[in-house]
């Protein structure tokens, strides 16, 4: 690990980037990966790991990672991003790099808000949820990433897991991006620590998690 | 090696420039008056033989210009020659990755097909798309847009913008129009100018952390002086204009991109009426030829700025201008202007 964190304290992304870290060690790829990251508080990742890194716009991580990843073939192209990053501003680029099975990998943290900005209302806010932009609770539907990307290709791998199951981390991340080396789209969701914009202390926050996955089936799909 | 003269559409001279130029990868989306440069670009790589020699053309239609810009970006930082081509709305969605090419430095080269705005507008033509091209990003507009008038100059231009884009690493623009686009005109190719080089910004042999985002107000107050004294270290080497015919001239007419071609008729004729009136064309519209401007402008009586547009060009012309002298002009947004209107404006 090169740098101290930026992250809140008791954030989730530390887990996801130091075990994202270890599985590309483990694999030996990460001198081949290329890691891109979307705008929200994954941008706090860009100096995070010893890998090569770069930032891009909110939304855009995957479509730039397409082109990365066409013109270097060999490398490990991971678009990093949150769940507003990839379901909302980004869900045409998403959903087009799936459905051509572009060979590139997408880690998807949600945390049920947009967080970097204080707490609004995302796509992955759960039924009656309560945030800064609904404050009476969420009426709107709850985008279904993983289901979704699974509907619209058969060969990519997808997965959601959770920042308080590590070994399904682990392998979700290994299983990801060896689907990338066989050619296929990969997308791993992450469900994840917010305490912050939670406002959760202690186990309240992991009891907030444990709450998220009553919502979102954790699994292979 | 001399080549023969080609009878090529402006899409056509668009692909010959790129490809001469080492491009191997298009992103673009289909938006008329541009479209017919990813057919044509897609039609030419379906043979691995151009000009009788071996190339591997690459392409990708994206979902949306967004998607081709982002795209760009990745490619040029994987280190390939990408570039991608749009017009009028699509040029204001491509303002997303502009901006990022213009805060990360990145080598981006789009051809911009100007047609009739604002909105949906026209589909063929204008000379409205001047400001995005310059000004379209959230920053400081330290963009190379070059502005051809005819088919010869677009294969020129087209082959400096990818140079110069690789070399100085600021986004570059090819400003043109649909008519332009879709002539078909008797090109001269024999510009001859060695390619620089693409080198991939990471790599496996590279650890580098890039960034376009910036915790502290000094941190990228400092990135962005250096952005500007890099410009305009540029500037001097890339800046281009014609003169035509301005010595004593009275009136100065300033036009750009194809209107110029009607300007230096309108000249023609004027000056057979015993008129003083020369003609002044920015090639670069940025950096502007401002010095350039400046010592014609010292004696002349009147500036006639000459466009398809209400106004894009006097403005930049007005931005440059050191000498007090009056401007006027012949304004007509998204309409093409011919040389007789110009005459007639200046009898």
């Amino acid at each position: 690990m090169s740098k101290e964190a930026k992250f809140c304290p008791g954030c989730g992304h530390t887990i996801v980037l130091r075990f994202l870290y270890s599985v590309l060690k483990e694999m030996g790829l990460e001198k081949k990966a290329v890691l891109g990251l979307d705008i929200g508080c994954s941008l706090l990742a860009w100096d995070f790991l010893p890998i090569n890194t770069f930032q891009t716009h909110h939304g855009r991580v995957t479509p730039t990672m397409v082109g990365f990843k066409r013109s270097q073939p060999n490398s490990v192209s991971i678009g990093y991003t949150g769940d507003g990053g990839a379901y909302a501003i980004g869900m045409q680029g998403l959903f087009w790099a799936a459905l051509r099975n572009d060979p590139v990998t997408v880690i998807v943290v949600n945390n049920t808000i947009y967080a970097m900005t204080g707490g609004q209302l995302a796509p992955t806010t759960m039924p009656g949820q309560k945030t800064d932009t609904s404050p009476s609770g969420n009426e709107q539907a709850t985008v279904m990433g993983p289901e979704l990307i699974r509907s619209l290709n058969a060969k990519a791998y997808v997965a959601r897991t959770a920042v308080n199951d590590v070994a399904g981390l682990q392998s979700a991340l290994r299983k990801a991006f060896e689907a990338q080396k066989a050619g296929n789209f990969s997308l791993v969701e992450v469900l994840s620590f917010c305490p912050t914009n939670w406002r959760t202390k202690g186990s309240e926050t992991n009891e907030f998690l444990e709450n998220m996955k009553r919502v979102f089936k954790l699994g292979e799909f | 090696m001399t080549r023969e003269k080609q009878f090529l559409t402006g899409a056509e001279v668009v692909v010959q420039a790129a490809i001469d130029a080492g491009a191997t990868m298009m992103f673009g989306y289909p938006i008329t008056p541009g479209t017919e440069i990813l057919s044509h670009w897609i039609k030419t790589a379906q043979t691995r033989l151009i000009g009788g020699q071996a190339k591997n053309l690459r392409y990708l239609q994206t979902e949306d210009e967004i998607a081709a810009g982002f795209a760009v970006c990745g490619s040029v930082m994987a280190g390939e020659k990408a570039f991608t081509a749009t017009a009028g709305p699509g040029t204001t969605l491509m303002q997303d990755a502009m901006s990022m090419a213009d805060g990360m430095r990145l080598p981006f080269v789009s051809i911009i097909v100007q047609r009739g705005g604002p909105s949906s507008g026209t589909v063929i033509y204008s000379q409205q798309e001047v400001n995005l091209a310059i000004h379209g990003g959230n920053g400081e507009s330290l963009r190379l847009v070059y502005s051809p008038s005819n088919l010869s100059e677009l294969y020129e231009y087209t082959r400096l913008a990818f140079n110069n884009a690789w070399k100085y690493k600021f986004p570059t623009v090819v400003l043109s129009d649909g008519f332009l686009m879709k002539t078909r005109q008797t090109v001269d190719l024999n510009f001859e100018i060695e390619n620089i080089k693409s080198e991939p910004f990471v790599s496996e042999n590279t650890q580098k952390n890039i960034r376009n985002i910036y915790s502290f107000e000094e941190e990228l107050g400092e990135k962005l002086a250096q952005d500007k004294k890099d410009f305009e270290e540029m500037a001097h080497e890339v800046v281009k204009f014609e003169s035509y015919k301005v010595e004593s001239c009275e009136t100065l007419i300033v036009a750009h991109g194809i209107v110029a071609g009607a300007a230096k008729m309108a000249v023609d004729e004027l000056q057979k009426q015993g008129k003083k009136v020369g003609l002044f064309r920015p090639i670069t519209l940025s950096p502007f030829p401002k010095d350039e401007l400046n010592k014609i402008a010292q004696s002349v009586k009147k500036i006639f700025v000459v466009e398809s547009s209400m106004g894009q060009l006097r403005d930049l012309v007005k931005q440059n201008l050191e000498v007090a002298v009056e401007v006027d002009g012949l304004y007509k947004p998204a309409e093409g202007i011919e040389a007789e209107e110009i005459v007639k404006s200046l009898t």
